[in-house]
């Protein structure tokens, strides 16, 4: 088993801090609660019930945690209906945020494979060829089929393109403005504070300890805060929200099996481009037909192109990485990229089981919100709004409880926050989106058959299915590549053996996939993507943050997607039966963490995601 | 009291150097494209003045630490949420323009006036320090301009290193040319340090001392004076930023020190 200590095994003394509500992670959840929070403590300044309990005199004292390095160093261009962002921020149209605009245009695309690499079943390839043979305004060009309409579940009509990056810096600089709440970076926290079956608050992580977690000179034990409210805000897979589901696990029924991996890079487009700001283009069917891409247009000639590589893509050599660069360079897409420069990149893990992987919303102490809480739509693709009306409704219901007096049992909570989001779209829409998906365990045919299914009669109308654990998603390698002549995945096994290619990459080439012709500018290799994309921060003084459990499992594991999927090549081959991590590669995607072959419990991968500081600074958010 | 000092930090916020900057120029001259929307640190510069200053009230129990920072106050409200978990001290906070073409000599004058207006200063006990250069600031003379209009004579700039002698004097090693030191004995504050990179790294975060410097840093800011800079008929006639350079090749089975010779010889041209 790993060596790798989860807290110091040594009692050590911690300092403890007293606050009234101790937030973890900065998103889009987390604005909502903290806007809404702070405009009504600045709206009722002598309110007694706003007043803080733990330093009487004081405002409420509210402190959020986040780990990277600041509260906009992501990148993350989406594109959003923005409901419930315009219901806080009616005039955010004319807020100036970089990179906003309205939604312009909007298609649906279907990209057919011009290079013959791609795993097609028989059925698509029949389908592909009817498309080719089309004629008139249905024609195929450039390998691709623009869909004739948008299906009303998909359209972001009216919605608005944008970064979430430069979103969180605005969100973050109006709230530090009102001087109501603390947004602390640089400060991960490594679990909830546990008291039987309440939470009392949170534990910062240690500092001054080396890669496994062992006390070194400067040891500076992590602080224990403590509060009557833990918000926890931080993620699919935030040790925070971790740490509390394996403790209380998860309503009957509910399990986050499904993930996948979102990529992107912000590309300066060429002088001469024709596409407009507000433009959106949904792709699916290449490079491999269960990916799903996107390309989003910012003003100045920005665009946000990525794709989303799914769980059940069971490819065990799935690559985010080489994938991307093969989507971007797909002829639809290319004859918009070509010329362009990578102004920047990142990833991230997206949880993509929606309302079936809902953890509690609200126990004694703490509450959850955004998309680690299963927030989540599914079915219109869409997380950010929701996750922002997840943290509005817990801030009314947290001011309800104040005003009444009642402390934040799991009672109160029920009653006021968790209330407001079964009676919200956000609910409404986590239902209808709830099976959506159901049938791409099946195939990517069934799976757009029970997606339009859903969508078409507002959930009421799926395919059955039981969704497997992730890492019983992923396929072995002969059975996934058994369309290699004999002898090739020997041949591919051999090379990464011998440290001349990684296993998933000569696996591409194996399967037909052409090398990529760097050209320094938008393609390049991952490394330079690391690099040019922005900056991985690494503070030193934390341990590893990965942790490979039970090293037996490692050593027999033949198909290594941890390796493959890793979208930092932090993890890799090593030189021993273990693979290697440097945490100064890590872009905390999290992927890892679902991208594992093996488990010993049946439910839980291998790999443990933990608490870590940093992770990638993107050099535009 | 001889060896307790009161030590003055300027220090600014600038863009985040790990962004994509742009100059562009505007109605009011050059600047950066979305500069207020940009993230924003400490000047990498000063913040190594900042750690030494740190260091060396630690190291001289009495002695006070004061962080001067001239920007808007809702960008050095935020940079401080990182900046203040760092080390100890008590922020003065001036509320002024985006730091990026100000001139130098009204950027001065702000700050000496500032600094002459802190209650309690010890000027006979002040070390000056700041940033050697700045990220933002370029004309590197901000800091010589402070100490003569705070009429402080002895001024040492690209500072590395300073040590406190028993008598109050003490000894400071200066960058000169040829990557090597200028070592100067000076008789005891007040003087002026403008700081190169300083030998000490970056403080760990340290929640216990970040929630220490909020109580203090939420009223500066909320007193912060409003200063408005003369460009004193500055104009610009360009504005570049460095050029990141990078070339990309992918080799297998290449000797490192062909590797080595490769990149020699691409540097030399």
């Amino acid at each position: 088993m790993s060596e790798v200590n989860m807290e110091l095994q040594q009692e050590v003394e911690r300092q403890q801090m007293e606050v009234d509500i101790a937030c973890v992670g900065f998103g889009p959840a987390m604005g909502g609660f903290l806007t809404t929070l702070t405009r009504e403590m600045a709206a009722h300044p002598e309110d007694p019930a706003l007043e803080s309990k733990a330093v009487p005199g004081m405002p409420l004292q509210v402190l959020c945690y986040e780990r990277a390095d600041d509260i906009a160093s992501g990148v993350s261009g989406v594109v959003t209906a923005g409901k419930a962002i315009r219901a806080s921020f009616p005039a955010i149209a004319e807020a100036g945020i970089p990179m906003m605009v309205p939604v312009t245009q909007e298609k649906i695309v279907y990209l057919l494979d011009p290079i013959g690499a791609s795993r097609r079943s028989t059925i698509l390839r029949v389908g592909d060829t009817v498309l080719r043979s089309l004629l008139g305004p249905l024609r195929v060009e450039h390998d691709a089929f623009e869909l004739p309409y948008t299906p009303g579940f998909l359209e972001k009509h009216g919605g608005m393109v944008m970064s979430i990056g430069q979103f969180n810096q605005w969100v973050g600089a109006e709230l530090m403005t009102s001087g109501l709440a603390q947004v602390w970076p640089g400060t991960p926290v490594s679990t909830a504070l546990f008291d039987g079956k309440s939470v009392k608050g949170v534990r910062l992580a240690d500092q001054g300890v080396d890669k496994a977690g062992n006390p070194e000179a400067g040891l500076m034990a992590g602080m224990d805060v403590r509060a009557a409210l833990t918000v926890v805000g931080d993620g699919p897979v935030g040790a925070v929200g971790q740490s509390i589901t394996r403790n209380f696990g998860m309503p009957n029924g509910n399990a986050q099996h499904e993930w996948a991996v979102g990529m992107k890079m912000v590309v300066e487009l060429p002088e001469d481009t024709p596409l407009e700001a507000g433009t959106v283009w949904h792709t699916f069917g290449f490079p491999e037909p269960e990916i799903f891409g996107f390309l989003y247009v910012h003003p100045d000639r920005l665009a946000s192109v990525g794709i989303f590589v799914p769980s059940w893509l069971g490819n065990p050599g799935r690559t985010s990485y080489r994938y991307l660069q093969h989507f971007m360079q797909h002829p639809y897409l290319w004859r918009n990229l070509n010329g362009g420069t990578m102004r920047s990149w990142g990833a991230k893990s997206l949880a993509e089981s929606g309302a079936n992987g809902e953890p509690f919303l609200a126990g004694d102490g703490y509450a959850r919100i955004g998309e680690g809480s299963g927030s989540t739509n599914m079915l219109t693709g869409s997380g950010v709004d929701e996750a922002w009306a997840t943290g509005v409704q817990l801030a009314e219901g947290v001011v309800e409880l104040l005003r009444a007096g009642k402390a934040f049992t799991q009672a109160n909570l029920e009653a006021s926050y968790v209330r407001r989001r079964r009676e919200s779209p956000v609910e409404r829409g986590a239902q209808a989106a709830k099976e959506a998906r159901n049938g791409f365990h099946q195939g990517i045919v069934r799976g757009l058959i029970g997606m339009g299914l859903a969508g078409l009669t507002n959930g009421k109308l799926s395919l059955r299915a039981k969704i497997p654990a992730a890492y019983k998603q992923i396929g072995g390698l002969k059975k996934f590549y058994s369309r290699l002549k004999p002898g090739q995945l020997e041949a591919a096994k051999q090379q990464a053996a011998s440290g001349a290619r990684p296993l998933h990459d000569a696996l591409m080439n194996a399967c037909g996939w052409p090398e990529i012709a760097y050209d320094g500018k938008l393609l390049v290799t991952q490394q330079d993507a690391l690099l040019m994309g922005g900056k991985v921060q690494a503070a030193a003084g934390f341990a590893d943050h990965v942790i490979f459990r039970d090293h037996a499992l490692c050593a027999a594991c033949e198909e290594r997607t941890c390796i493959a999927m890793c979208s930092g090549q932090a993890i890799t081959q090593g030189d021993s039966t273990v693979p290697a991590f440097d945490r100064e590669k890590c872009i905390h995607c999290g992927a890892c963490l679902w991208n594992c072959t093996q488990s010993a419990d049946g439910e839980h991968s291998n790999i443990e995601f933990r608490a870590g500081a940093g992770g990638l600074h993107s050099a535009e958010n | 009291m001889a060896n307790t000092f009161h030590i003055v930090v300027c220090a600014s916020t600038v863009p985040d150097p790990l962004q994509t900057l742009e100059p562009v120029t505007g109605a009011s001259g050059p600047g950066l494209k979305n500069e207020m929307m940009l993230p924003a640190v400490l000047d990498p510069w000063a913040a190594s003045a900042l750690y030494e200053a740190a260091n060396l009230a630690a190291a001289h129990p009495g002695s006070k630490l004061y962080l001067v920072s001239l920007g808007p106050k809702a960008k050095t409200q935020q940079v401080m949420m990182t900046v203040a978990q760092k080390v100890p001290f008590e922020l003065v906070a001036v509320d002024g323009p985006l730091g990026g073409f100000t001139d130098a000599h009204s950027t001065a004058l702000a700050l000496a006036e500032t600094i002459a207006a802190i209650p309690g200063l010890d000027r006979e006990h002040m070390l000056l320090f700041g940033g050697w250069e700045s990220a933002s600031r370029g004309a590197g003379a901000t800091m010589q301009i402070v100490g003569e209009r705070l009429g402080i004579t002895d001024q040492f700039q690209g500072v590395d290193q300073i040590k406190v002698n028993d008598d109050g004097s003490f000894e400071i090693l200066e960058r000169i040319e040829g990557g090597r030191h200028q070592v100067s004995v000076c008789v005891g504050a007040p003087a002026v340090l403008g700081w190169a990179t300083g030998s000490l790294p970056e403080p760990r975060n340290s929640p216990q001392v970040g929630m220490a410097n909020m109580r203090g840093i939420m009223p500066a800011l909320q007193k912060a004076k409003s200063v408005k800079l003369d460009a004193n008929g500055l104009s610009y006639v360009s504005v570049s930023l460095p050029k990141q350079q990078r070339v990309t090749r992918v080799v297998r089975d290449v000797p490192d020190d062909e590797i080595a010779r490769e990149i020699v010889q691409w540097i030399a041209e």
